[in-house]
């Protein structure tokens, strides 16, 4: 049995994390309600009194706070009032503020999975890229690395496992597992199969934004011919366009 | 004075500029970084007379040769490592004025796993996102490599006499808090108590990103947790790999993770799980109530506490050659004058 399903706690739930953390929960698995609820929840429980940091996860926001100034069980009260607010986890899906546009190269060398990605869900490797750039995933969460976006829902037949054999990937990779897609802000061995790769650089460290994504943007990928992706190279902006569409 | 350098040659394998790091950013996916040890930034800005910790030199087990291109003071903390100024033995837990044209050298540690070098001035490399420490799984900053030169903030009294400090004590391993987390129930009360009774000592895949706890026991703590969501994670967190190893998270962990997690260590105690070496045994106790476990030390008085504990340095007997010359037993006592009440 998993161990999502022995967990006893009723959801969403407030849990303490450390001495200077408040855990809001809204799924034991990754949904699209429990992501939309833990976007929404984070976006507001920024300006809770004592809350000193929000990290908005796949389905869990992390309420950071100093005990010293502001005791923990005030801070937890304040997420209580405003958890039991609204029906976090019945929330209709919000259109996206903004739009990348961002440049990947599928050639072959930068998509070494794409052969295994189109075993595995048995469609044509062309198959593959373009329903790939059909999609227009959303930024679920940004984290693991500074800036790295974990990317989706993708439709079910990208349900795929993540490799237990990890593998190295370059910075730029853009990677896919579970209905979801990565896209790697540093060179990092990982189990996600890489399909294809940006010059777009998720962590611009000398760059006035040095994180220049947000949980919630959309992504549309497009394709690039082989060898544009190096002339692209030099800029960590890599050719994104951002896109303001409300 | 402006322009002062310190010098670095042959360092060891893992120096890094380090501060308290960039808390705040954990959102966009980086984690806090900076000093592994903490607690030795605040006893060298103790020893120093500053109104807080600087950026300082980290030494992961082995230091490097130094040199300053002014005089100034250089606070030796954390773990004690072998030093010595033109050859002369130089006390650790101190604060020493250096002139220009002296050779530092620092060798492995002695006790502990990662010993600092603070100049008086700080180092004052360019701050990136509000901070100088390297944090190198984000890719931001480099190793020291052999002849950097690093610039150091001004020291306003270069030739202060030397002075030390009795450590806060954390390097021979011994009991470390563990606070109970959102992720604590899912380890049922057997794997809980087997893991409390087990003895650890640090692993060799041990860095700034996390410490691996090695342990003779049979590790059956690791879960089936395949199907739970990434969760935010932050330092001191205490993981259970696939095959039932722990790893308690460093400040350059990731942000979010997915292994099931027992709890965290509490804060106060994880500069005594960072020094601890692969010979000092560690084990964990649970606090029932996270709610109701002791609060960090505030950073003024924390500062209030060291200092004092500073004291001059006047005389260091490794520098005396002539130390058979002194009397040095003129009496027999029981040896417990200075603890009775």
């Amino acid at each position: 049995m998993p161990a999502a399903a022995r967990d006893p706690v009723a959801l969403p739930a407030l849990l303490p994390l450390g001495l200077d953390g408040v855990l809001v929960r809204f799924g034991t698995t990754f949904t699209e309600e429990g992501n939309r609820a833990a976007r929404a929840f984070a976006a507001e429980a920024a300006a809770l009194d004592g809350v000193t940091e929000v990290v908005p996860a796949p389905a869990s926001v992390l309420l950071r706070l100093d005990p010293r100034e502001q005791p923990a069980a005030q801070v937890q009260s304040a997420a209580r009032a405003l958890l039991d607010s609204h029906d976090w986890l019945s929330l209709p899906a919000a259109p996206a503020a903004r739009c990348w546009h961002l440049p990947v190269s599928f050639a072959k060398a930068d998509a070494p999975d794409l052969p295994e990605v189109a075993r595995i869900t048995g469609l044509p490797e062309a198959d593959v890229v373009t329903r790939i750039l059909a999609e227009r995933p959303r930024v679920l969460a940004i984290g693991f690395a500074p800036g790295q976006p974990y990317l989706g829902q993708l439709p079910p037949v990208f349900d795929l496992p993540r490799r237990a054999q990890l593998q190295d990937v370059p910075a730029g990779a853009l990677t896919l597992a579970i209905r979801q897609m990565v896209l790697f802000s540093n060179a990092s061995p990982t189990g996600w199969m890489q399909i294809g790769r940006a010059a777009f650089r998720p962590f611009q460290p000398d760059a006035t934004d040095p994180m220049p994504l947000r949980t919630g943007d959309e992504i549309r990928f497009h394709a690039i011919p082989d060898g544009e992706l190096k002339a692209l190279g030099e800029d960590p902006m890599g050719g994104a366009r951002l896109e303001i569409l409300s | 004075m402006t322009g002062a350098a310190l010098i670095v040659s042959a360092p060891g394998p893992a120096l890094t500029v380090q501060d308290l790091g960039r808390p705040g950013r954990a959102g966009q996916g980086l984690s806090r970084g900076g000093a592994l040890d903490p607690l030795a930034l605040w006893e060298a800005a103790a020893l120093l007379g500053l109104k807080g910790p600087v950026a300082s030199v980290e030494m992961p087990g082995m230091g490097a040769t130094f040199a300053v291109t002014a005089p100034m003071r250089l606070a030796l903390t954390g773990a004690p490592m072998q030093a010595t100024l033109d050859g002369q033995p130089l006390a650790w837990h101190a604060a020493h004025p250096v002139r220009p044209g002296q050779v530092l050298r620092i060798g492995g540690t002695t006790g502990g796993t990662v010993g600092y070098l603070t100049p008086a001035g700080g180092l004052a490399t360019p701050p990136l996102m509000g901070s100088r420490a390297a944090h190198l799984a984000a890719g931001v900053g480099t190793l020291l490599a052999d002849g950097t030169s690093l610039p150091t903030g001004d020291d306003p009294m270069p030739h202060r006499p030397a002075c030390a400090l009795r450590p806060e004590p954390r390097f021979g391993g011994g009991s470390l808090r563990l606070l109970p987390g959102p992720q604590t129930h899912l380890f049922n009360r057997a794997r809980m108590e087997s893991f409390l009774a087990a003895r650890f000592t640090r692993g060799p895949r041990s860095n700034r990103q996390a410490i691996q706890l090695l342990c003779e026991a049979a590790q059956d703590w690791h879960l089936d947790a395949g199907g739970m969501a990434s969760e935010p994670i932050q330092v001191g967190d205490v993981q259970i790999t696939g095959d039932g190893t722990p790893f308690v998270l460093g400040p350059e962990c990731q942000t979010i993770g997915g292994y099931p997690r027992l709890g965290s260590i509490h804060p106060e105690d994880l500069p005594r799980l960072i020094q601890a070496d692969a010979r000092s045994p560690l084990h964990f106790t649970l606090l029932d109530d996270a709610g109701a476990a002791p609060l960090p030390v505030a950073p003024a008085a924390r500062l209030k506490r060291l200092a004092a504990n500073v004291t001059p340095l006047l005389r260091d007997p490794a520098h005396m050659h002539d130390l058979l010359a002194y009397q040095l037993i003129s009496g027999v006592t029981a040896g417990d004058e200075l603890d009775r009440p």
